[in-house]
This record gives structure tokens, C-alpha cells and sequence, in this order.
């Protein structure tokens, strides 16, 4: 509710700052279709996205579909879509697909990766790395583990059996989380990918909301599920301990300072995965825009400059209200100045 | 241009001087050329999805020979062996059909050789609303559902047969809502209606005089179903079952939503395991290169397997056809 309060919040302020626009590309009336699809990540960003950029040009139809970053970036490689969303840069087996066009990432939307549990009773929990590792691969059977027990000094734990809640779909979610143990675990056997061998004794759920929901209704269960979705559902998490040794609760603050510390290459490809830096949340992960530098016709470089010049400018300002995090003020910066590359 | 000359001419005169071997009419040869075009059109959308799918899972056939049926799937150490999807479409359809088949038969007996007529049409009309229901709707249902209810089944069974040699293996822990046997009873559902009504048909070619004939010679109800209708119909009925077969290993987004998805073969029927199709639709969207081949060839696979089933159910079908009408 709050959360849709605040949403509603930004939208308003949205539409506001766009009645009295200051320059830039977007003053001007354009009008035509651009298609997008891929992450889920950014799924919601997007349509709520959308709806706003309405109001500031109205003749212009932007549509994204979801899919999955893999399907975002087979439908840019084939010319189906003018931008995909992507959680990752594209994988070197890919790079074919491309015939050699550049590709430039824009960066747009930002969020924490929450480590959520269902224990009556305990209402804060602290984990690191090793031990979210052995609870996924099994290894942990039990909630009053003396290893769990090491970090929580203080908690009382019950005997509860852990249930571990996981993807059943191919996820950019489960990459970067996965990504994170290989990081910050050295006992985590599973590698990283959008699909891991788990035990056999897991739940699998469909998208975020179907772990969200086993996490739910689940005494016992421990999952992965992406902020917005642990938020919406209602769910309690844990708090992380990140490279600097402090444990971290997920948050948009948290999930941004993740970024700021990340390092950034300069064609704007990074991981906010464990990242550097006192107050950083390590399980924060982070979903791209990918345009060819080079289009076809000037009125669809026109719009896409609009609508990505939308999604750094007025649209990060809708991110807190949807629980994912804006960009920090840096990265913004640099994603806006490389806006200009776009041409014909 | 001549035909349309003839066709003006007088009708006495122009009919019957054309011989037969003369060219037919345009509007026939139209006629027959659309039919050979719309014929020949699916054949080609057929061979045109078995040439670009094959050649799109080609790098997983190249990386993995006969590795394609090995027993790991792990797509984070680039293994990707389809032997436990294999398993999972042979369990799960296994179940469906071995629960689907006494009901269905039993069904259009009932509808055939039991209730009047006027009765069987409000059921006929049941059994197909069947056949309607999304197969999304099953696994929404599935799994918000009937999964969480029968999960306590599972868990009861579980520990009572528990160190029970054979039944220990098939329906001890681990147990879970989203399994095979769940999907197994999600796709018998969904099968039924199509089990149903081609039996039904199958039963209703039994000619009448036979079955009287059976009533003649004093037989009761079950002597004349079992004497009359049963060997005149079992092929039909094989076929049926085929077909049902076909469509429950093809059956993907119920099977997906309900199997609960875990690459492992096992002889435990409560535990989560994974299917063809259902890996298909749950992986496809974050594959990328040979994980992307290697879901394709699924598909591919898929295809070989349900064509084979099929032609062998057409042949079963055609053999009782013709056996009927000797």
C-alpha cells in the first residue's frame, strides 16, 4: 500500500516536471513506435515508465515485452526490438549475433537481491557468503545450526527443517545471486548461471513472485527473491555481510551505494555483486538498455534518445516508489553523456 | 480463354463434343490446385520447423555426440544431458495414461452401452468442457491448488511406506506438492476428454447386430461388452490411448507450472523432477549459446518422439478401421 502510495507519488511529481521539460532532446514532438523486450527485471520500471513518458510525448508508442534478458537480446540481434533489456553484458558465444555493431549499454535500474526467510519469531537474521552458501547447496539442514547460530549471538533459533525456495525458470535473478557465492563463497559448488543444479530437496517457483509466494507460505523457507517482490509480499529478510566485513540489509539506499562503489568500464558494463565499500549491500545487481550505436533512420535515433534520455532522467525518480534503486548521481551522468553516441 | 468460349457457346453443341481427356473447367483446376496447395503447405511448414530447429540445435548435437542423453543437466558447468527430461516426460505421461485410460473407457462405455441416449448428451457436454479448460489454467490451479492439498497426502503415504522395499523406492520421502505424480494426475485430467471421445466413437461402430446377437444368446451386459464390443473396438481403443500418450508428453506449460522443476532422475514419483517441454518453457527465456542449442534440440527430440507415437497410433487406428469394416 505504501508502496503504491508512494508510486502514485512519484508519478504525479513525474508528470509535473514534465509540464515545465528544461531542454534536452525530449521538448520536441515526435511520433512513431519503438519496441523493447528482455529482462523481467525490468518489467515493471518499464510499463510504469511508459505510462509517464505519455504525458511528455504523446505520439509516441513505446511497448516492452519481458521474455528474459536472453530473449531481449535474440530480438535485438534479429532486428525484431530497437532496445533490449538485459541483467548482463552480452555473453562472449553471443557476440556472433551482432555481425560486429556496436552495442551501447545504458544502464537504467538498480536493485537489491534479498536472502528472505519464514521463522515465526525472528525477526532479524544476519548471514554471510559461506553460510548462505551451505543453506542453498543443502549442506545447513536446519535453522539452529551452530553455524547460523555463530552469527546471530543473541537469536533464539528454532529446529525448524530449512526449505530452500528457488527459480524453477531461468533467471537473471538467480545469475547474480549465484554470482555473489561464487564471490564472497569459497565452499559454493554450484557455479553461476541463470539456471543451477540444485538439491533435489529445493522448491522451485516461477519468476520472483512464485518464490516469494513458497517463502510465504512455507514455515521454514528460505529464498532468493528481488526486493520489490520480497516487499510486496510481505516477507522478512536477512541482512548480508558485504566485502568490508558489516551486515547490510537490502534497500534502495544500500543497493545504490552498491553501484557508486562498483567499478565502472567505460562502455558502462559493471557488477554491483559484492561490491566494495562500507555501507554496500554485496547481493545488488543491475539491468541494462542495449541500443545499436549506429541506426537506421534519424527519427527512430530521435526517439530513442527521448525515451532513454526519459528513463535517466524523470523515470529514476519513479524507482524508489517501485522499490528498485536509482542510479547514483555519477553513473546517471556518464549513461546520459553517452546518449549522444546514438546516430545515424 | 477457351473454356470460357464453350461455356457461352450453345449448350447443346459445346457439352457433349468434349471429349474426357480435354481440359477441365477453370474453376476445377483452381479448386484443385488450392486443395494441393494448402495440402502441401503444412507438409512444408512441418519439414521447415524439423530443418531450422535441427539446424539451430546443431551446436549441442556437435559439442555432446551421444552426450545429448547423459544424466547431467547443469547448465553453470556447460553439461547438458537430457536424460532426466526424457525420464520425466516417459514417468509423467506414464502416470497420466495409466490413470486417464480405465476412466475414459469406462466413461464411453457408460455413454454407448449404459445410459439412454438423452442422458449421455449432458455428460458428452461435461466431459468435453474438459477439453476446454486452458492448460493454464490446470497449472495455476495445479500448483495454487491441488498441489498444496495433496502434498499432506504425499507426506502421509511417504511415511507409512517408508522401508517398505518397492513401495519405499516409489512413494517415500522425499515428497513434495510439485512432483510427477502430481503432474502425472494434472495431465490425466487433461487427456481424459480426448481418451473419452475417440473410444466413444470407436465403441459406437460396433455394428448393432452383433451386440443383439450377444443379448440373444443370453449373454448379460458385461458378457456382451466383452464378447461383442471389445474385440471389435480394442485397436481403435490402442489408438486412443496413443493419442492421449501424444498429447500428454507434449503437454508443457500444466507440466511446467506443476513438475517442479528439478533435473533428477529418481524412482521416487513424490519427489520434483522435470520434463521436455516443461524445461523448454521454464529455461528458454536467460538461455544463451550451447544452453540455447541445447533446449532447441529438446523441441527436436520432442518432435521425433510424438511423430513416432502418432504414426504408430494412425497405423493401430487405420488396421482396426479397415478390420471393422471387413
Amino acid at each position: 500500500m505504501a508502496g503504491a502510495a508512494l508510486a502514485a507519488v512519484a508519478l504525479s511529481l513525474a508528470a509535473c516536471s514534465s509540464s515545465n521539460t528544461t531542454g534536452g532532446s525530449s521538448s520536441s514532438s515526435l511520433s512513431g513506435t519503438l519496441n523493447g523486450s528482455g529482462s523481467t527485471f525490468q518489467l515493471t520500471f518499464q510499463q510504469t515508465a511508459i505510462q509517464s513518458f505519455k504525458q511528455i510525448q504523446s505520439g509516441m508508442t513505446v511497448n516492452y515485452g519481458g521474455g528474459g534478458s536472453g530473449k531481449g537480446r535474440t530480438d535485438l540481434a534479429g532486428g525484431v526490438v530497437q532496445f533490449a533489456g538485459s541483467d548482463s553484458p552480452i555473453p562472449p558465444e553471443e557476440k556472433a549475433g551482432f555481425k560486429g555493431k556496436t552495442v551501447l549499454y545504458f544502464p537504467v535500474v538498480i536493485g537489491p537481491i534479498t536472502v528472505s526467510y519464514n521463522l515465526s519469531g525472528v525477526s532479524s537474521l544476519k548471514l554471510d557468503g559461506p553460510v548462505i552458501a551451505d543453506i542453498f547447496q543443502a549442506k545447513i539442514k536446519k535453522w539452529n545450526d551452530p553455524k547460523i547460530a555463530a552469527l546471530n549471538p543473541g537469536v533464539k533459533l528454532p529446529s525448524t527443517t530449512i526449505v530452500i525456495a528457488r527459480r524453477a525458470d531461468s533467471s537473471g535473478t538467480t545469475a547474480n545471486f549465484s554470482q555473489f557465492l561464487v564471490d564472497s563463497a569459497p565452499n559454493w559448488k554450484l557455479g553461476s548461471s541463470s539456471t543451477i543444479s540444485w538439491p533435489a530437496t529445493s522448491q522451485g517457483g516461477s519468476g520472483n513472485g512464485g518464490v516469494a509466494q513458497i517463502v510465504k507460505s512455507t514455515p521454514g523457507a528460505v529464498g532468493y527473491v528481488d526486493y520489490s517482490d520480497a516487499k510486496a509480499s510481505g516477507l522478512t529478510y536477512a541482512s548480508v555481510k558485504n566485502q568490508a566485513g558489516n551486515y547490510i540489509a537490502p534497500s534502495v539506499q544500500s543497493a545504490t551505494t552498491a553501484a557508486d562503489n562498483a567499478t565502472i568500464k567505460p562502455d558502462l558494463t559493471f557488477s554491483a555483486i559484492w561490491a566494495p565499500g562500507a555501507q554496500s549491500y554485496p547481493i545488488t545487481y543491475q539491468s541494462w538498455d542495449l541500443v545499436y550505436q549506429k541506426q537506421s533512420s534519424a527519427n527512430t535515433t530521435k526517439m530513442l534518445k527521448a525515451y532513454l534520455g526519459y528513463l535517466l532522467g524523470d523515470g529514476q525518480k519513479l524507482l524508489p516508489g517501485l522499490n528498485y534503486a536509482p542510479l547514483p548521481s555519477s553513473l546517471d551522468q556518464k549513461a546520459k553523456a553517452q546518449l549522444s553516441k546514438i546516430g545515424t | 480463354m477457351s473454356t470460357v468460349t464453350q461455356q457461352v457457346g450453345p449448350a447443346g453443341t459445346a457439352g457433349p463434343t468434349r471429349a474426357l481427356s480435354e481440359k477441365r473447367p477453370l474453376g476445377d483446376r483452381t479448386f484443385q490446385i488450392i486443395a494441393l496447395a494448402s495440402g502441401l503447405l503444412v507438409l512444408v511448414i512441418l519439414v521447415l520447423i524439423a530443418v531450422t530447429t535441427t539446424q539451430q540445435a546443431a551446436p549441442w548435437f556437435k559439442a555432446e555426440g551421444w552426450g545429448i542423453f547423459g544424466k547431467t543437466w547443469n547448465p553453470a558447468a556447460n553439461q547438458f544431458g537430457a536424460l532426466a527430461f526424457i525420464y520425466g516426460t516417459a514417468i509423467t505421461s506414464a502416470i497420466a495414461v495409466i490413470m486417464a485410460v480405465p476412466v475414459s473407457v469406462g466413461i464411453a462405455l457408460l455413454l454407448t452401452e449404459v445410459v439412454p441416449y438423452r442422458w449421455a448428451r449432458p455428460i458428452v457436454y461435461v466431459i468435453d468442457l474438459l477439453a476446454v479448460v486452458p492448460s493454464v489454467v490446470w497449472g495455476l490451479w495445479g500448483i495454487l491448488v491441488f498441489a498444496p492439498w495433496i502434498a499432506k497426502i504425499y507426506s502421509h503415504i511417504g511415511s507409512a511406506v517408508t522401508g517398505i522395499p518397492v513401495l519405499g523406492n516409489l512413494f517415500g520421502p522425499p515428497t513434495s506438492g510439485a512432483s510427477f505424480f502430481t503432474a502425472g494426475i494434472i495431465l490425466a485430467f487433461m487427456i481424459t476428454p480426448i481418451v473419452t471421445s475417440l473410444s466413444r466413437e470407436v465403441i459406437a461402430t460396433v455394428p448393432a447386430i452383433d451386440k443383439e446377437g450377444a443379448y440373444a444368446l443370453g449373454a448379460t451386459r458385461l458378457e456382451m461388452i466383452q464378447g461383442a464390443v471389445w474385440p471389435h473396438s480394442k485397436g481403435g481403443i490402442v489408438g486412443a490411448v496413443l493419442l492421449g500418450l501424444g498429447r500428454a508428453m507434449g503437454e508443457t506449460i500444466a507440466a511446467a507450472l506443476v513438475i517442479g522443476s528439478s533435473a533428477t532422475i529418481t524412482s521416487h514419483l513424490f519427489a520434483p523432477g522435470d520434463s521436455m517441454p516443461a524445461v523448454i518453457a521454464n529455461q528458454f527465456g536467460e538461455a544463451a549459446g550451447t544452453f540455447r542449442a541445447a533446449l532447441i534440440g529438446l523441441g527436436v527430440l520432442l518432435f521425433a518422439f510424438t511423430i513416432i507415437i502418432n504414426v504408430i497410433a494412425r497405423a493401430i487406428v487405420g488396421g482396426a478401421a479397415e478390420q471393422g469394416s471387413a
